[in-house]
């Protein structure tokens, strides 16, 4: 009786510890400490509190990300500054690919690292790329799950933005 | 003689030490079986996405550098956290991967052999009391019966 309820026990905890997750639109976006992809030390989301934030989760053997790469760098070159960035984070993928990946793509917004795979989780993530653009208050106000490119990101994430260049 | 007998070392010395080497050697067939595909989660071994494929050449370049399969492990879970490993590490909650089967196999042992001395005993009271002695002519005819048989 006991080890059956044991073996129960575990199982409960597996499927709470395992189970659903993830945010929605309206929800506060998970903002934990991670690894940055260059230079060491952490980063996370809570230090763009008062910044709108589109948070891009990518992966360096992932096909749609090398193609949404360039538009999500474009996009931080035309509305990136002190009211929006885009935020980077390499999901389960070797941090030299990671790294090498960054800079063949010439990224210059903020990277970081989530090895294990633990803020995909957080988020909801079922795959990469995924994107979340989280408002100054810290709340995910749109989601995509999949790749975006120009069109999109000019056409559903710039006329959220504030319209003066951040 | 003494020469004879160090050559003879140097030689043994020179066929082992290579033999001891190449024995620790890290191989990629073998850290296949021991851990996973974060992203598939499956053994590395049986799988074959993008990512498997980075993370098998990633162990590969690992084993060619020379480093061992203790070193090549804790460098994968640096890169993809404890769940790279196909068992996990021995500690913590983890502890309950080894712990659970081992306790789960004493219970069920011990409630085995509770079982079966309980069979046991149940069966034994089954048993019918030994048969009376014949008696009278009934002993009369047994004894004449066995005199017959030279026992």
């Amino acid at each position: 009786m006991l080890a059956v309820l044991a073996v129960v026990g575990l199982l409960v905890y597996g499927l709470v510890s395992k189970g659903s997750s993830g945010v929605t639109v309206g929800e506060v976006a998970p903002a934990g400490p991670l690894p940055r992809l260059e230079g060491g030390g952490t980063g996370s989301l809570a230090e763009y509190k008062g910044r709108w934030v589109l948070v891009n989760f990518w992966a360096s053997w992932c096909i749609p990300c090398k193609e949404e790469a360039p538009a999500l760098e474009r996009f931080q070159h035309q509305y990136g500054g002190p009211k929006f960035t885009v935020l980077g984070i390499d999901s389960r993928d070797l941090s030299d690919d990671g790294r090498a990946f960054a800079r063949r793509y010439g990224l210059s917004y903020p990277q970081l690292r989530d090895g294990d795979g633990a803020a995909a989780h957080d988020y909801g993530t079922t795959g990469v790329p995924e994107n979340f653009l989280v408002d100054p208050t810290g709340k995910v106000r749109w989601l995509l799950h999949g790749p975006v490119d120009e069109e999109y990101l000019q056409d559903s994430v710039a006329p959220l933005l504030p319209r003066e260049k951040s | 003689m003494r020469a004879r007998a160090a050559l003879v070392a140097l030689a043994l010395l020179a066929a082992l030490v290579p033999a001891a080497i190449a024995q620790e050697r890290a191989s990629l067939s073998e850290i296949e079986k021991q851990v996973m595909c974060p992203v598939c989660g499956t053994l590395l071994q049986l799988a074959d996405s993008p990512q498997a494929q980075r993370e098998k050449v990633f162990i590969a370049r690992l084993i060619s550098e020379g480093r061992s399969e203790a070193q090549i492990k804790d460098i994968l879970v640096a890169e993809y956290g404890d769940e790279v490993l196909a068992l996990p590490k021995g500690s913590g909650f983890n502890l309950s991967a080894y712990w659970v089967p081992i306790i789960a196999f004493l219970v069920a042992a011990v409630a085995l052999a509770i079982g079966v001395l309980r069979w046991r005993r149940n069966s034994g009271d089954d048993t019918a009391p030994p048969p009376d002695a014949p008696k009278g002519e009934d002993a009369e005819r047994l004894d004449a019966d066995l005199a017959r048989y030279d026992l």
